[in-house]
């Protein structure tokens, strides 16, 4: 191999800037300058703006603002353990229920279905991301919520008495009816990005299972889905992020309760919702910095449950390498 | 020569209904999926199916009472505010995405990777209130710029993101092989990896333009909403689901009807970009091979 | 049909690209549909020319502003902008001088005041009455006075055969089902008129609960917005909740006759809200800032409040100042017309009279006017 001419190194610059040429220089500088400092500036603003405007708030509550579970607004008592309850629960029911369903609309549409219908249901679904928030909200009122209070609740509470998940009266809003329409809401998210990461296995995979004599089910589940295993939960994170943020659909059926219960069927409040609720009435500095506070443990709860999601793609990871030296 | 028979072992005849079980499956997922879209749809039209006219589209808002009045502003106002968001938000978005891929192997990259992730959490009213104090307060007006950018803020994160993992999908094989043929490294991302992965790339700013469409949170104090005419992109703008939600939560039916009219035409217009942007990018939905 | 849609593309990205222009260019560029208004131009413009004003705040106000707005805006040429982002919201906006006015249904507490730098002026605008719903099929013209509405709130009462609902209504068959409230989650001005109403016939309301436009609840189910109470009253039997009377008109949800002061039962009404205001307009203080809960009179409607324009005293800017000035005149004179039609109530005689008074008081640029 001939000898390559390599810039040397400036000790100074990170070592990515050590380009060999200057057109490659350029586009590093300008892929760096836009894309990685104009990231880091728009994370420095969004969470520095938070910061600067709570503060009033950490400085009044401390520590107790995470477990106090008071929220008065009259008082000037602020705590905001039920909404953390509220935010986490109906994102895993969401979850829960999305994920699985959206990754099989995935593999229908690019395994099972012609081309054409896979396309048609990929583009439909996309449209769901397209339906005004509060409209899906509104539906909800109308539609879902009448249908859980009527029809669901009461058949679940006379199946299983007793199981503390299904106590309590059929209101219809609540935890089961918030964590529904998030999963709506999270579902075009997961299907979009999990098709891309399902087209993208090589065909290879599938037809050298095949030819191995596997079901088509089996071609799915033991090659394509295990090559693309940490792009699925990829999605899946993005979803979850979609599911923690979301506001103005959920407000409108959580029931908008500061409880914690361990019913489904109970009315309960997340973090973005009392922000939406009470942030443009909030007639003083404490409150306004107190609900800015929840955004931000909003945000460390976000940054917790992101972890969790990387450490499970971390394990899995190295579990499957483990595999494939042990074969 | 006798035909070969291919005898059905107890085995076999399992895993046979095993597959069908999970094609059944598949499709009642899809069936699933579908379901709230096709209610949603049947309740929007139900209800807007009366407001679906052509002033929608060429009338500005009349106050309740008064027949006959449309969105248009609202409609063009949408579109400006997309237009803004789309200009300010993915380039950077992509160029973040190609920096992840391409050279984000440090613990700097990682990091960002990281929060870029927990970014896509953030809600959108938070980001509103961002905006409001980036932007709104220095220029003590509202206005389109402020409500274009509380939108892209929105959008970042999801396009970093989905443009990485398309750019991670494209098979090292094609970047080697370009180095191969002496193809300078700038030239090598730019004309043969990111086209490699657009299909991916075109997902991820459909689905975010998607979702800002539909955004009314951040606009609250950022565009502001308006019932005239756009009057300069420094001042406030009227934007679709701004007014749809002030319609929607009126008491009066006239607006309602109009609320979902123009929530319906805001879908149909979504799905016509979607498919052209496809289209004109060549993505389409193409297995790698 | 490739080359069909090769062609649709660009075309579209044209459309949003020109749009982009328009706005860059003024709105004159963009189609002539608009009725009455003159072209927009970005400066103030000169004596004579036409004044943007933007205003911000209560909810509530929105819809009688569309029209009272859209008629001033065709007898003088002047754009008035109008949006509802909460009479908190729409009171920082004004203080941050983002805005040129606001509307609020509370009255700013001394804090906002604080903030606000400079004296403010409330001028009332409206009248509404709070309509208590409720959903009882079969039940019509049923009667509550302040102990038993109290009591539902604060969850003392839990089933609508209570004895002390009964008393009141000896010729109803009232059910054995339990009550359902639902109130306010979202900050608003109509949970500050009802809170307040609670506080003031409830001793135990106002120790345990106060009155604001957000409050901590001690029962009952949050829905957002006066469509999402009224939305979660008609769906859920043995529902109760409090919303604007247009809401009830809106979803034929029947209302809840209150008794009043003067110990009659009233139902909401904006004729029933004019008379709380009629009886209050004899004490209410000169600078506009009344509660007219539990107003004195035969045919008051108890749960009533004012919403007001709230308005720097000094109007800074000469041009826009006299525009404004020019609005409230307006808004409480001639504009009182439009309220019946859309269920707002008309401003007693008295309070107008205080309003005049009222904008008087305003200078502009520091000079009376």
């Amino acid at each position: 191999m001939a000898a390559v001419q390599v810039a040397p190194r400036s000790r100074r610059l990170p070592s990515f800037l050590g380009a060999a040429n200057l057109p490659d220089l350029t586009f590093r500088g300008i892929v760096f300058v836009i894309g990685a400092l104009g990231l880091v500036g728009i994370i420095a603003l969004i969470v520095g703006s938070m910061i600067a405007e709570s503060m009033p708030a950490i400085r009044a509550f401390g520590p107790s603002f995470m477990v106090s579970n008071v929220w008065d607004p009259v008082k000037r008592q602020f705590g905001a353990i039920p909404f953390v309850y509220g935010t986490i629960t109906t994102s895993l029911i969401a979850l829960i229920i999305a994920a699985p369903i959206s990754i099989g609309v995935a593999l229908f549409a690019v395994e099972m279905a012609p081309p054409w219908l896979g396309n048609a249901i990929s583009v439909i679904v996309e449209l769901l991301a397209a339906i005004p928030s509060v409209l899906l909200g509104l539906w909800g009122i109308f539609v879902m919520v009448p249908f859980l209070q009527r029809v669901v609740e009461p058949w679940l509470i006379d199946r299983f008495p007793g199981v503390p998940l299904f106590e309590g009266p059929p209101y219809g809003v609540g935890l089961l009816a918030g964590g529904l329409i998030l999963a709506i809401m999270v579902v075009p998210t997961i299907v979009a990005v999990s098709r891309d990461v399902v087209v993208a296995v090589p065909i290879a995979q599938r037809e050298a299972m095949l030819a191995l004599g596997a079901t088509d089910w089996e071609a799915t589940a033991r090659a394509v889905l295990p090559y693309c295993r940490s792009g699925l939960l990829g999605a899946t994170i993005l979803g979850l992020g979609r599911a923690l943020g979301e506001t103005m659909a959920v407000t409108m059926v959580i029931g908008n309760r500061a409880d914690i219960s361990a019913s489904l069927f109970h009315p309960s409040y997340t973090m973005a919702s009392v922000i939406a609720n009470e942030f443009t009435e909030a007639t003083n500095d404490l409150y306004v910095s107190a609900l800015v506070e929840v955004g931000l443990l909003l945000f460390g709860v976000t940054i917790v449950m992101n972890m969790i999601a990387r450490l499970l793609v971390w394990s899995t990871a190295r579990a499957s390498e483990a595999q494939l030296r042990m074969a | 020569m006798p035909a070969i028979v291919l005898q059905t072992t107890p085995k076999m005849a399992q895993r046979q209904f095993v597959d069908r079980v999970m094609g059944a499956l598949l499709s009642l997922a899809t069936l699933i999926a579908l379901a709230p879209l096709v209610l949603v749809i049947a309740f929007i039209l139900g209800n807007g199916a009366a407001g679906i006219n052509l002033d929608l589209l060429t009338q500005l808002p009349k106050p309740v009472g008064e027949l006959g009045g449309g969105l248009a502003n609202a409609f063009v106002g949408t579109a400006i505010l997309i237009a803004l968001a789309v200009l300010m938000g993915v380039p950077v978005g992509i160029l973040a995405g190609v920096y992840l891929s391409e050279f984000g192997h440090s613990r700097f990259a990682s990091l960002l990777r990281f929060l870029t992730d927990v970014l896509t959490g953030v809600p959108s009213i938070v980001i509103g209130i961002v905006a409001y104090s980036a932007i709104v307060l220095p220029m003590h007006s509202f206005s389109a710029v402020s409500g274009g950018f509380a939108l892209a803020l929105i959008m970042v994160p999801v396009v970093t993101r989905t443009t990485e993992e398309a750019l991670k999908r494209v098979p090292q094989a094609l970047r080697e092989a370009a180095l191969g043929l002496g193809v300078a490294e700038w030239k090598s991302i730019l004309f043969v990896v990111i086209p490699s992965g657009m299909g991916g790339i075109v997902t991820g700013v459909m689905l975010a333009v998607a979702r800002i469409s539909g955004e009314t949170a951040p606009l609250l104090f950022t565009a502001f909403g308006s019932r005239f005419w756009q009057d300069g992109l420094n001042k406030p703008i009227a934007a679709l689901p701004l007014q749809i939600f002030q319609y929607a939560v009126a008491p009066y039916k006239d607006w309602h009807n109009q609320a979902w009219a123009a929530a319906f035409m805001l879908m149909l217009l979504i799905l016509g970009l979607n498919v052209c942007v496809r289209v004109l990018t060549r993505s389409g939905f193409q297995r790698v091979r | 049909m490739v080359a069909g849609v090769r062609v649709t593309a660009p075309f579209i990205a044209g459309i949003l690209l020109s749009s982009l222009l328009a706005a860059c260019g003024g709105g004159s560029s963009v189609p002539p549909v608009p009725a009455g208004s003159a072209p927009a131009s970005a400066a103030a413009p000169a004596a004579g020319g036409k004044v943007n004003l933007t205003g911000a705040g209560s909810t509530f106000d929105f819809p009688l502003f569309t029209k009272m707005f859209d008629a001033y805006g065709k007898q003088s040429g002047n754009q008035v902008n109008y949006q509802s982002v909460g009479s908190g919201a729409g009171i920082e906006q004004l203080t941050k001088k983002t805005v040129d006015f606001g509307a609020s249904d509370a009255i700013m507490t001394a804090d906002q005041e604080k903030a606000a730098g400079a004296p403010v002026v409330h001028i009332p605008v409206t009248l509404g009455a709070v309509a208590v719903g409720y959903n009882l099929p079969g039940v019509t013209g049923l009667k509550l006075d302040a102990d038993s509405l109290s009591g539902i709130y604060l969850g003392t009462i839990k089933s609508w055969d209570d004895p002390k609902i009964v008393a009141l209504n000896p010729d109803l068959k009232l059910p054995k089902t339990a009550i359902a409230p639902v109130e306010r989650s979202d900050g608003s001005g109509t949970t500050y008129i009802f809170t307040n109403y609670l506080s003031a016939v409830s001793p135990d309301w106002k120790s345990k609960v106060g009155a604001d436009t957000s409050v901590k609840w001690p029962v009952g189910i949050g829905g957002k917005g006066s469509e999402g109470v009224a939305g979660q009253v008609s769906q859920t039997p043995g529902g109760i909740g409090y919303f604007e009377l247009a809401y009830a008109k809106q979803n034929n949800i029947s209302t809840i006759a209150m008794k009043n002061q003067a110990g009659k039962f009233v139902d909401a009404s904006v004729a029933g809200a004019t008379a709380g205001a009629a009886g209050a307009a004899a004490n209410m203080p000169k600078d506009g800032k009344a509660l007219i809960v539990n107003a004195p009179g035969d045919s008051a409607y108890p749960i009533s409040g004012f919403s007001w324009i709230i308005t720097y005293q000094d109007l800074a800017d000469a041009t826009k100042g006299k525009a404004l000035v020019d609005l409230f005149t307006f808004s409480t004179t001639k504009g009182q017309t439009y309220s019946e039609a859309l269920f707002y109530a008309q401003l007693p005689q008295q309070v107008q009279d205080l309003d005049g008074q009222l904008i008087k008081s305003l200078t502009i640029a520091g000079k009376p006017q």
